[in-house]
């Protein structure tokens, strides 16, 4: 079983339909799990008890930019190597992608308003995740604009490439703006220096939402084959349609004038 | 090498004849910046605090609406064909129809800047950092808008859709740009780093613009 | 469950739940669009409408080789 093999839409709807349960099982479990022991984990002596945002915002903004990652591989398989599957993958992404960044930045706003006393600051990070969001709000306008899928999927690639290059860029002037504007940053998230109790539950938390994701993201691919197939089909039916409606036509016509030469 | 002249010039002189379009990008540009009083107020001390920023986002709106027919116009007659299938390479093309868009759309924006920096209340130094940053700035902004009207001429679909996925892409050139400006006029920051910040994305832009759009002809025009 | 969340349990409370709606929307949307899909097939299959390739839409039963 390699990458070749799952090419074909056909051996790829098998494989998912059998891998999906198992795939939603784990994610299950790990999700109970890491609830459970965010639940228990103690309070923050800065941020109390509001800590427990943390194990929820983090790993959706782990995966704004993580789906980010999975769309731009899949915008590669669409230009480079034309894989079939490539197209499906990326738009798939989209609205997955775009349901985690608000996330982010819902439970980044609700964590933000105990320490800064506002539902939204122009944090550097928040507004970084903000700008994420309206990028994948166009990525899917832009699916949603063209009728043409495979014209559409070369559009979004080269969007999304052009994206994954600017992404670095974009975070690294906003940081330097907000530098700029507000030399004090009250959010302190330092990954090392996280305490061990933080940092189990937050890391359990981040690979069931990445299974979350992975789960969801199988499942909406198998939609996406689906639905153009049902494409396919309709635009057969219409062809079809055309084609005996044109040939009664004509055979209407070749009577008529039979009917006058008759006369 | 000749090839690529030839482009450049035609390009200018399509942009500049009657029905070219280049030149409304300066009026849309004016027009904004007059729009801004009305919105803010009339007060002078706040104008010339809000100049640089003014002048940049009318800057940025005006590159991005004249952008829309990059392609679509030689798209419409043919010549885009001709392009694609020609012998130079078509990111050489690419980057030469955006630098003759750039002269022709840019660089009036440039010269205008002076006569905007008045109405706004900015000295002699601040409206001379905006019209520098400008010249630094807007070829970004001409070759990221460039990837967005390759996309508008493939999908047949320009405008809004276009102006939402480019916008994003040049909240750096914005940020530097304005900021830069701002440096001269009141920072406490230097003028040097912001400028050359804006200098790279320029550069940075000069590359993965063509490439960019050259990649969303060739895969999009069948 | 005797959990203090101290003073911004509203906050907290609202978060798990924002993202428990969220995944809830997306699941519940993944699974109609799946619904609606596989239903748009069979009346497809039904009006006499086939693939190509003979196979019935819906197969995915084939053994993977």
């Amino acid at each position: 079983m390699t990458l070749i093999d799952l090419a074909n839409p056909t051996r790829f709807l098998a494989l998912s339909a059998r891998v999906l349960p198992w795939l939603a099982a784990a994610t299950v479990i790990l999700l109970t799990i890491g609830l459970y022991q965010s639940a228990y984990a103690p309070d923050d002596y800065q941020q109390g008890a509001t800590v427990k945002i943390m194990f929820i915002h983090v790993p959706n903004a782990w995966l704004s930019m993580f789906v980010w990652g999975v769309m731009s591989i899949a915008s590669l398989g669409t230009l480079v190597w034309r894989h079939p599957l490539a197209d499906v993958a990326a738009k798939a992404a989209a609205p997955i992608g775009a349901a985690f960044t608000f996330l982010a930045l819902l439970t980044g706003s609700l964590w933000g308003r105990p320490m800064w006393g506002t539902y939204w600051e122009w944090d550097a990070r928040l507004t970084s995740v903000l700008i994420l969001f309206l990028m994948y709000l166009g990525l899917m306008a832009l699916w949603r604009a063209v009728d043409d899928p495979s014209r559409a999927a070369r559009a979004a690639a080269v969007l999304t490439l052009v994206g994954a290059i600017n992404l670095p860029i974009i975070k690294f002037s906003v940081d330097w703006w907000n530098t700029l504007h507000q030399p004090a940053s009250v959010m302190r998230m330092g990954g090392s220096t996280l305490d061990k109790s933080f940092l189990i539950p937050l890391l359990v938390m981040a690979v069931a939402f990445t299974l979350l994701f992975v789960t969801l993201h199988v499942a909406a691919m198998r939609n996406e084959i689906l639905r153009r197939r049902v494409r396919s089909l309709q635009m057969m039916q219409a062809s079809r349609i055309a084609f005996s409606s044109e040939v009664g036509a004509g055979s209407r016509e070749e009577n008529a004038s039979k009917e006058v030469g008759a006369a | 090498m000749t090839a690529l002249s030839a482009l450049i010039r035609r390009d200018v002189r399509i942009a500049l004849r009657v029905g070219g379009g280049a030149l409304i990008g300066v009026l849309f540009f004016l027009t904004v910046v007059v729009l801004m009083p009305f919105a803010v107020g009339p007060d002078l001390a706040l104008l010339s605090r809000l100049g640089p920023a003014i002048l940049w986002l009318g800057a940025l709106l005006a590159s991005l609406l004249t952008l829309d027919r990059l392609f679509m116009a030689d798209h419409e007659d043919g010549s885009l064909d001709l392009i694609t299938m020609s012998r130079t390479p078509l990111e050489l093309a690419c980057a030469a129809k955006a630098l003759a868009h750039w002269l022709a759309a840019g660089l009036p924006l440039i010269v205008a800047t002076p006569v905007l920096g008045l109405l706004l209340n900015l000295d002699m130094v601040a409206t001379g950092a905006v019209a520098l940053t400008l010249l630094a700035g807007t070829p970004a902004l001409t070759f990221t808008g460039m990837i967005g009207a390759a996309l508008a001429v493939t999908l047949h679909r320009g405008g809004l859709l276009m102006a939402v996925l480019v916008l994003p892409l040049s909240i750096p050139v914005l940020i530097f740009g304005v900021a830069a400006s701002q440096a001269v006029i009141v920072g406490p920051l230097s003028f040097g780093a912001p400028f050359s910040i804006l200098c790279a994305l320029s550069l940075v832009s000069l590359v993965i613009g063509p490439f960019a759009a050259a990649a969303s002809l060739r895969h999009g025009l069948d | 469950m005797t959990m203090s969340l101290g003073p911004y349990a509203s906050f907290i409370m609202t978060s798990y739940a924002a993202a428990a709606i969220v995944v809830a929307i997306l699941i519940g949307w993944i699974v109609l669009d799946y619904r609606s899909q596989t239903r748009r097939l069979r009346d497809l299959e039904r009006s006499g409408i086939t693939r190509r390739s003979g196979r019935s839409a819906m197969d995915t039963s084939r053994t993977i080789t």
